[in-house]
Formats: C-alpha cells, structure tokens, sequence
C-alpha cells in the first residue's frame, strides 16, 4: 500500500499530532494493566508504589501476595472450579455453536437472520435479566447452587462467541472443495475430515478461546446461581474487592493477565494462519 | 420430456429442496433448543412475573372475591371487612401471612407490621367487624388502604411496571406519577441513558483517532498495536476494574502522582467518575475494531484524488474519509451503547453510590428487597431497550459484520 505521508507534507503534521494522541488512547487503554504487574509484587500492604519500589531497591519487592494465593486453599479450590467450569462449558459451546454456524452458513436455512440473531442474542441481553431468569428457573429445577446449572448458564452465554467467528470462517469457505473431494471419490465423512475440519478449525479454536474466557471472567451468573462449592476465581476477585481489597487480588490479576495474554496470542496465530489459507475477497 | 414427467420431476425437486432445508435446521436445532431451554425460556418466565401477582388473590381468596364487586369509591362493602377477617385468621394459622404482608408492604409502605399485628388478633374479632379492624389501627378506616388491597388483589397487574416507572395510584384507581424530586426509577433509566450516551460518546472521541493511527501504519507495527489493543480486551473485567481501583483510589496511583507535583487528590473512583473512565476503558476495542476494518477498506487513492482536485486536506478528510468511515465507527458505537446499556459490575464495584445504573437496582430487587415483580417490570423495561437497539444493529449494521478482534 503507498504510504500518503511520503508524498503529502501536511500529513507530517496532521500525522504527528494524530499519533501523539493516539499514543496517548494507548496508554490509557494499557496502563491498568501495565501498573497492576510491577504492584504485585510490593512489600507493603499498599496499592501505591512505595519510595522502595520507586528507587528499584529489592528490599521494596516481595512474593508475599503470590505465596498468599498457595497457602490460601480457597483461591486453589476456585482455580478448580473455574477450570472444569470453563473447560466443560467451552465444549458444550463448541460442539453446539458450530454445528448451528454450519446450519447458518447454508443458503437454504430458513428464517436465517431471525435465528442468527436469536442465537447471539446472549452477547446484548443485560447480564443481570439473563441471571435473574436463570435464577428462577434454575432453582425450580434444582440446577441452582449446582456445577452443572453454572455450566449451562456459561455454555448459553458462550454460544454467541462460537457461533460468530465460525459462521465468520464459514463465510470465506469454498464449498467447492467438499464436492472436489466427492467427486474424487471421498466419502462424506472423508471429505468433512480430510478437508472441512482442517479449513475451519483455526475458526473453531478461536471461538472456542472466546467462549473459554468468558466463562473464565464471569461473575454474575456465578453469583446469582452458584453456591459456596462453586466459587470461582471472578467470584473470590468479587467479594476481594467488596469486601476487604488486599495486594493478594493484585497477584492473582496479574496471573489472569499473564494468562489471557497467552488466549490473546493462541487466537492471533490462528487468525494469521486463517487469514493465509482463505483468498481473499 | 412430456408434461407429465416434468411436472413429476419439478415435485421431485421441491420435495428434495424441502428436505435439504429441513437437514439445514436440524443442524440450528440443537443449539437452538439447548438456548431456549436454558437461556430464553427462564428469561421469559422472569419477566411474566412483572405482570402477574397470584399472592392476595390466593392468599386471601375471600377478600379478594369481595372487593373485586367495589367500584373503590368510598368505604369498602361489609362482605369485605367479614371476610379479610376470616382470610387473616385462616393467613396467620397457615403461616401465609408473611408473604402477604411483603406483596402488600410494595403497595404501601407500612402494610407489613399492619397486616401482620391485625392477622394476630383476628380470631377474636366479632361483629361489626369494621370496628374491630379500627380498633387495631385506625388506619383500616382509610379507603387508600382498601384500594390497595383491592389493586393487588387482581390475580395480574400492571403495578409493577407503573412503579417502575414511578407512577403510583390512589385508592379509586387513578394513577399519578410521583413528583421529579421522588422520582427513584424514572431518573435511574435517565442516568443510564446518559452514562451510555457519554461513554459510547467518550469510546468516539478516543477510538475514532485511535483507530485512524492503526490503519495506517504500515503493515508490522500495525499487527503490533492491535494486539495491543486487543490484550485489555481480553483481560478479565474483574482484573482491569481492580486495576482501576488501583489507579484511581485516594491513595492510589494517580492520586500519588497529583499529590507529588502539588496538586490535590481528587474523588476519582466510588462515584459517577469512576464508573464513566472503567465503562469508557472497557467498552473502547468495541469502537476500535469495527472502526479499524472500515477504515482499511478505504482506498487511499480517493483522499489523495480530493486533494488533488483541489480540496484542502481537510475538506478532503471531512467531505470524502470521514463519511466513508462513519458506519464502521456507528456500528461500533451502537454496540458500546447497547453493551453500556446493560452495566452492572463496573458500576456496583466503582460506582459508589452516585454511579450505579439500572442494573444495579434490578439486583437490589432481586437479591436484597426481593421485590421480584418490580425487579422484574425494570429489566422488561431495559430488555426491551436492548432488544430494539439490537434489531436496529441487526438490520442497519447486519450480524455478520460483528466481529471479535
């Protein structure tokens, strides 16, 4: 692509200007999270950068909060929770989203836009109405303060993510190539192997991470249906904050974001290998 | 080919088409059952309970048949007082009063410990009964609190979304709404409209440009920034509301630093501030991302055919960029406004009390007052916000153009 800044001067100007406010947006947008690891490891029970910390002397750092997770079996326990939780509901959002996304993708699916737009339906419904029904519900049929109805309400809110970047990879997939491998002499189940599986699964393992760190991150679902065996890692975050805010919160946050980091990276290096394998159109 | 045959061959075209159209919804079908199972079903029962009201039409069955022939005019018919009387007395034995006292208590204010001190002596009440109820409390002798009863009586109402909307009613049935100074809800939705008015607003002014800068870098520092932009959007809102808290408490970091060259520490976070800059933080990527693709599909030829036609850069950016641009960033900021819309855990946890938003008060009537119906009749209100906010985004903006990152 030319580059307009090489041949227009005022756009040196209009450039500079933009990037030293764009620079400025960025800063804003990474600067929780760019304080939030160097706290984590103060000496002091505060949430402000002692004169230790600021002058680099060693006696001002400590692994204090992170030996607090290990000896606190309650954040361990929630790890728990929250990986089975996670880790059941991302398949069942999976497994659900995609076989709907190849449904959705079809040109001959009925009413398809009233369905799409039913099934993403959970990303804009206020979480506070969808756990609020749930609440009833659940309890009427004693999924309430149980794994499975918290799985089930992660699952539901998942869903939208699967089913979004997959009807997005669908939409680039040349279903020519199917019939190529038909016509080659491959059964279906061959072709959906040999041919479909290895096109769309850099889609399906994205949306799949999507919906793995939304269950990850939620909260007010756990909060309305989960009980005291459902703790999850939001949870405990939640009542940390509400309740008494101590560094240790600044530890596990600082995991979390090594962690979704890695989500981040997985997904763009999928997106990059998706992107290299579709034409472009 | 005669007739016949192509007629048979176009039937069995049809019929085929049918059943690739069927085989096509049975793959929807899963997905779709397993939502409406535990998704939209429970939702729709939560908001039916805004409209229907079965407790003083069940619990006091008597009282209820005999107001239902009062016009609410006036004092209430004899049959009334003999059978409140007797649905009271049976309430207390049963252990049902309680539940009606709470359902009453949302009518007025002070019909619990009414309800509740008149149902412990009704067993002892004799004729005229009217007496006997003023002689507990002359309160019983105001028509209001029979039109109460009486209102709540119906086995549906539309009460709770009056309340919600801070109307209430006189006994004869009239409904007024309460004076602006009163008004708890209708300010409420006020303010959350407002909050997602100047959050999607603010997400404009800062991601508008932002996004401009990524697209047109050059391709390497471009996937570099993006990332950039995408590590906060996916960094877990709990962790990035702490980092705020972080930041912006009294003693936290920004405070430090205005303390250290001088200034004075400000009230940054618990109250409406903190709410708007978390809000803002969070919902920013969506105004980057769909920004950012429409940008990229803008040929830079056209800009520099502007300026070369004699247009100022300006005028070039404003008359042919900038409308070329303008869906992206309104798709985006449709999205920030109908997420904003629906807030609850940045406001509850930053918020203090001046930023909460309706959320938050539904949760209040879920979780501590346990006014249901009222809790119910706000997130129908909000729903149904929502919900034509998004067909709007569904049809303007299409559904295949939301993507994440």
């Amino acid at each position: 692509m030319a580059q307009p800044k090489k041949t227009f001067r005022w756009q040196n100007v209009e450039a500079g200007v933009n990037r030293g406010y764009a620079i400025g947006v960025l800063v804003f947008l990474l600067a929780p999270l760019f304080v939030i690891v160097p706290l984590s490891f103060n000496a002091e029970p505060y949430f402000s950068f002692t004169d230790k910390m600021l002058t680099l002397n060693p006696d001002g750092f400590s692994l204090r909060w992170y030996r607090d997770i290990i000896d606190n079996p309650q954040w361990l326990e929630a790890m728990g929770n929250s990986l089975i939780i996670a880790i059941a509901s991302t398949a069942l959002a999976t497994v659900l989203g995609t076989l709907a996304a190849i449904g959705l993708a079809r040109s001959n699916m009925p009413y398809r836009d009233f369905f799409m737009a039913l099934l993403i339906s959970p990303l804009v419904v206020p979480i506070v109405i969808a756990a609020a029904g749930m609440y009833f519900f659940y309890s009427s049929v004693g999924l309430a303060q149980t794994t499975l109805g918290i799985i089930f309400a992660h699952t539901a809110l998942g869903v939208p993510f699967v089913v979004i970047t997959m009807t997005a990879t669908l939409s680039g997939f040349d279903r020519n190539l199917i019939k190529a491998a038909l016509s080659l002499g491959a059964n279906p189940m061959t072709a959906f192997y040999r041919v479909t599986l290895p096109l769309v699964a850099p889609g399906m393992i994205s949306g799949a991470l999507f919906a793995f760190a939304a269950s990850f991150d939620e909260v007010v679902t756990v909060l309305f249906l989960g009980g005291p065996e459902q703790r999850t890692i939001p949870r405990q975050m939640w009542s940390g904050i509400r309740e008494q805010i101590s560094p240790t919160i600044l530890a596990v946050a600082t995991i979390l974001i090594i962690f979704s980091s890695l989500l981040l990276l997985a997904v763009e290096m999928l997106r990059r290998r998706n992107a290299a394998h579709t034409p472009q159109r | 080919m005669s007739a016949h045959q192509g007629a048979k061959l176009a039937e069995q075209f049809r019929q085929s088409g049918k059943r690739a159209r069927r085989g096509t919804f049975l793959l929807v079908l899963p997905l779709l059952a397993f939502l409406m199972a535990t998704f939209i079903f429970p939702i729709g029962a939560m908001l039916n309970r805004s409209v229907e009201d079965p407790t003083v039409a069940t619990l006091l069955p008597r009282t209820a048949a005999a107001l239902r022939s009062w016009n609410g005019k006036g004092r209430p018919p004899f049959s009334a007082y003999s059978a409140l009387a007797d649905d009271l007395k049976r309430a207390n034995l049963e252990g049902t009063i309680g539940k009606v006292a709470t359902r009453m208590n949302f009518e007025r204010a002070g019909m619990r410990s009414l309800l509740i001190k008149t149902a412990r002596v009704a067993h002892t009440f004799e004729l005229p009964y009217a007496q006997a109820f003023n002689a507990v409390d002359l309160q019983w002798s105001e028509p209001e609190l029979w039109g109460a009863l009486r209102h709540a009586s119906a086995s549906t109402t539309a009460g709770y979304y009056a309340s919600a909307l801070d109307y209430s009613r006189t006994a004869d049935g009239k409904w007024h709404q309460r004076a602006e100074e009163d008004q708890i809800y209708v300010t409420l939705f006020i303010r959350t409209l407002w909050v997602a008015g100047v959050v999607t607003g603010l997400c404009f002014l800062l991601g508008y440009p932002l996004a401009y800068f990524i697209a047109h870098l050059d391709e390497r520092s471009r996937n570099l920034v993006l990332i950039l932009v995408l590590l906060p959007f996916w960094t877990s809102l709990l962790v990035r509301t702490t980092a705020w808290i972080a930041l912006l408490q009294t003693n936290g970091v920004v405070n430090d630093t205005l303390a250290a060259f001088g200034g004075e520490r400000l009230d940054l976070i618990h109250n409406m501030t903190g709410t708007l800059i978390a809000m803002t933080h969070i919902l920013l990527p969506f105004m980057v991302l769909p920004a950012y693709s429409v940008m990229l599909s803008v040929p830079p030829a056209l800009t520099r055919a502007a300026i070369s036609l004699g247009a100022s850069p300006w005028t070039a950016f404003w008359r042919v960029y900038f409308p070329m641009t303008l869906p992206g960033a309104a798709a985006g900021g449709l999205l920030v406004f109908i997420l904003a819309l629906g807030y609850y855990i940045t406001p509850a946890l930053v918020g203090g009390r001046t930023g909460q938003l309706i959320s938050n008060m539904i949760e209040f009537h879920m979780k501590t007052s346990l006014n249901w119906g009222l809790a119910a009749a706000l997130g129908g209100i909000l729903l149904g916000g929502v919900v034509v906010l998004y067909i709007l985004y569904a049809r303007v903006v299409g559904l295949n153009r939301l993507r994440l990152g």
